[in-house]
């Protein structure tokens, strides 16, 4: 039930994106996401599309996994696709009683609903090749200059290791507690808005308790094996730049200037 | 009963009049009440008691995740009140908790079992060797890649050992570590410290209130409210069924029965702790 | 109460029949499809194929309400889902969805907490502040106020101490044989199966592999230990004398009954 949530879920593989250091893919991703916000141009965005296609290509993963992110977002970009559709002024393409259709509007409806697929469809492909604790060693590295003001690099990223190690945890009991709570004749999740909310009580107080718990316990254990913050730790995993990174990282700067050039001239 | 007095370097760890006092709710409590032990280098002690008898907390007085009001305890050689000797403490004697769950910080098994070495400083290409052959000794090394929530208890308690075990430690304590596993996983865990204890002359140092697996010790300590009771090899402790049982725990079954044929008159001596052993003492009745 | 075939991986062609007022024990490895089968009783899940009826209730029927009134489930570590303000007012939760009168509902939580040893002054404390016995009790106690007509315990005894088990075990003893109400206990001990059943049900791989008594059900020490289980510590002893002495019989399960026949012999041997 609960369980079926695939969180950006890794699929494993050898490519040259699995291989590449999560920081190049990071970068690749942030910067990828802003040209996006740049261009205006329908042809740039068909040419980024081409790239990302190329891309899940090269990573080996299917196709249908971008689409499947498109899921949730699947109600709001038919609802901007047809507000810009039907709303924009311009070159009258059709008429419907009232509503008209413009050329200029079914453009503007394309670039929006490309970007966001593209958004998604981006973001996807790095959690798609990279592991989360890879991930997080990643953003860890990245944000390591921030230490100089004092940022808790360290404990965010130890944070972020922990909360993924027990999520599935979670999910399990929450599950555990929803039954137990049924059996006695809960009812959760019916009725009106504030019965419903009302009703995740019996869940979510001992959720809490026990998570709480949880913390305290695993405070003790890693005091038990030495844990005191960052001060003399080393880590197993050591993330090296390597050739690959520079090639992927200058390609992706000459495809990067091509959209963008696209996006000025066209 | 006396523990003979070794040299200073055979001793594991020594407490010496350990009084240790919870403040909590209405009134304090004496969890440790003026209890001294002393644990040999590769021994394997069973540490039994009923829930509240304050076995849990002398188990935490010896790894200096507290310390003593009064009294001391010195672990080879080191005094745990003093700060600069807290971390070498905790680096020689590791502890698996109960919940298998709520002591595996890693995203992967072998993530997890490098957290201590990490903690340690230890060279990243150290950490990884040191990892593997933790697993391997603890017989999981093909569960490296796995996630700890698709593991069994048994597993993650396994993991937990052999993240002990990277840490190259000279006692390891258990504190009811089998209590929330099932009977698979109890039997994998005890095979696990029983192997460590025979074969790498682990100190072992199994807190439970299970009386089948303290038969396994070489020597079993009986705590209750905070005092030892009795102490020695299993057999002899178990004999005392009355004390056993006044004090809220369970003789194995067999011992049971040949206790209650010796109230009959029927048996001489009931001192049996296994199966092996209540079959020859009845054969020999019997004939 | 009747279940017939299921087909799914958890369950395998489940067939069995129990009869009010039994206390039955349901064992297994872990896996072997107990809990699945639990779940069925009351509706948490529904079985893909086969008919369910429990208490005179299909279990495939809307009226799951019904059923939870009848077949009360206390799953493993209870005290986990405590949540009220106080003791009280957890153990009163479940009611209040029935139509009860105010003085009835009253009457009843009190009387459960009789049954359950729960002090009047333990009803007004919170369930954080209390033991984590007294929790587990409590956390019964919140079950047993729907007056189940079946009573289903998952490993009741799960990380209590020898004399806290022995302790529940009284209770779980006097309130079967005083309301009549139909157990059904699971665990993994053979000593407590052994101690308190009148039947046993053995799982294994999602199928029913043996159902019968315990005498039955323990003499087949070797067949158990095949699939994974043991036999209480008594019954190997007494399997192991009978080799040498044929007389002694192979399925006894408690200490005194062992005690009766072993005495038995040595009496006549002087």
């Amino acid at each position: 039930m609960i369980r079926n949530i695939t969180l950006g879920q890794y699929l494993p593989g050898t490519s040259a994106i699995h291989r590449a250091d999560p920081r190049t893919k990071i970068i690749m991703t942030i910067s990828f996401m802003v040209v996006l916000f740049i261009v205006n141009s329908i042809w740039a965005l068909i040419a980024a599309l081409v790239f990302v296609a190329a891309v899940f290509l090269i990573s080996g993963i299917s196709f249908k996994y971008a689409i499947r992110g498109m899921k949730p977002v699947l109600y709001i970009i038919i609802f901007t696709t047809v507000l810009n559709m039907f709303f924009t002024d311009g070159n009258v393409l059709l008429r419907l009683g009232p509503a008209r259709i413009t050329e200029e509007g079914l453009i503007l409806a394309a670039v929006v609903s490309l970007r966001v697929f593209l958004l998604i469809a981006s973001a996807s492909i790095m959690t798609y090749t990279t592991t989360p604790i890879t991930l997080t060693d990643g953003i860890e590295k990245l944000m390591g200059p921030l230490k100089v003001i004092k940022f808790p690099v360290h404990e965010m990223a130890m944070m972020m290791t922990i909360a993924l190690r027990f999520i599935p945890t979670l999910i399990d009991e929450t599950d555990k507690i929803m039954k137990a709570q049924a059996a006695r004749g809960a009812d959760i999740g019916t009725g009106n808005l504030l019965q419903r909310a009302r009703s995740f009580i019996p869940v979510l107080i001992p959720l809490f308790v026990s998570s709480f718990r949880r913390a305290d316990d695993l405070a003790v254990a890693m005091e038990s094996r030495c844990y005191r913050g960052s001060e003399g730790r080393t880590s197993m995993r050591i993330l090296k730049f390597k050739g690959l990174d520079v090639a992927i990282l200058g390609i992706f700067i000459i495809i990067c200037a091509g959209i963008l050039l696209i996006h000025y001239l066209i | 009963m006396a523990v003979s007095n070794r040299a200073g370097r055979d001793l594991m760890i020594e407490i010496k009049k350990a009084e240790y006092i919870y403040d909590n709710h209405d009134f304090p409590v004496k969890a440790v009440d003026d209890v001294s032990l002393e644990i040999n280098t590769g021994e394997f002690i069973a540490v039994l008691g009923r829930n509240g008898s304050g076995k849990s907390t002398l188990a935490r007085l010896m790894n200096a995740l507290i310390i003593p009001d009064s009294g001391k305890v010195i672990v080879l050689g080191k005094d745990s009140s003093e700060a600069e000797n807290v971390w070498e403490i905790r680096k020689n004697v590791g502890m698996i908790f109960q919940n298998p769950d709520n002591q595996i910080v890693g995203t992967t098994v072998i993530e997890d079992v490098a957290f201590g070495p990490e903690n340690l400083g230890v060279e990243p290409v150290e950490i990884k060797k040191r990892a593997l052959k933790a697993l391997d000794m603890i017989g999981i090394e093909e569960l490296r890649e796995r996630a700890p929530h698709l593991l069994s208890g048994g597993q993650k308690q396994k993991v937990a050992i052999a993240g002990v075990l990277a840490m190259k430690p000279s006692c390891i304590i258990l504190d009811e570590s089998t209590s929330m596993l099932d009977p698979v996983g109890r039997r994998e865990v005890l095979e696990t410290i029983r192997k460590l204890n025979k074969i790498e002359n682990m100190t072992i140092i199994h807190i439970t209130h299970h009386m089948d697996e303290a038969c396994l010790a070489d020597r079993v300590v009986v705590v209750d409210e905070g005092k030892i009771m009795i102490q020695g090899s299993p057999r002899e402790v178990f004999s005392d069924v009355m004390l056993i049982e006044s004090l809220g725990l369970d003789v194995p079954q067999v011992t049971r029965l040949l206790f209650n044929l010796k109230k009959e008159g029927l048996v001489d001596d009931s001192a049996v702790i296994d199966i092996d052993e209540a079959v020859g003492k009845l054969r020999a009745l019997i004939g | 109460m009747k279940g017939t075939p299921f087909e799914k991986k958890a369950l395998d062609n489940v067939s069995m029949e129990l009869k009010k007022g039994e206390f039955a024990a349901l064992i297994g490895h872990t896996g072997s499809g107990k809990s699945t089968l639990v779940q069925h009783l009351n509706g948490l899940l529904k079985q893909d194929e086969g008919q369910l009826n429990v208490a005179g209730l299909e279990t495939k029927g809307r009226d799951l309400k019904e059923l939870r009134k009848k077949v009360g489930i206390v799953f493993q570590y209870p005290e986990h889902q405590l949540f009220e303000e106080t003791v009280y007012k957890d153990i009163e939760f479940g009611l209040l969805k029935q139509n009860i009168p105010d003085e009835e509902r009253r009457k009843r939580i009190l009387d459960t907490a009789a049954i359950m040893e729960i002090s009047e002054s333990m009803l007004h404390k919170s369930p954080y502040e209390i033991s984590g016995g007294q929790k587990r009790r409590a956390a019964i106690a919140g079950i047993l106020v729907l007056e189940p007509e079946i009573l289903v315990l998952d490993e009741p005894a799960a990380g209590l101490d020898p004399s806290g088990t022995r302790e529940l075990f009284d209770i779980v003893t006097s309130l079967y044989r005083e309301k009549k109400i139909t157990v059904i206990l699971v665990s993994h001990s053979m000593e407590l199966v052994g101690d308190y059943a009148s039947r046993i049900i053995v799982m294994n791989k999602g199928r029913i592999e043996h159902d019968g008594t315990p005498s039955e059900v323990f003499s087949m020490g070797n067949k158990l230990e095949e699939i994974g289980l043991g036999v209480p510590q008594i019954t190997k002893l007494m399997a192991r004398l009978n080799e040498y002495y044929p007389e002694i019989a192979r399925d006894v399960y408690t200490i005194e009954d062992a005690q009766r026949i072993i005495g038995g012999i040595l009496r006549r041997g002087r």
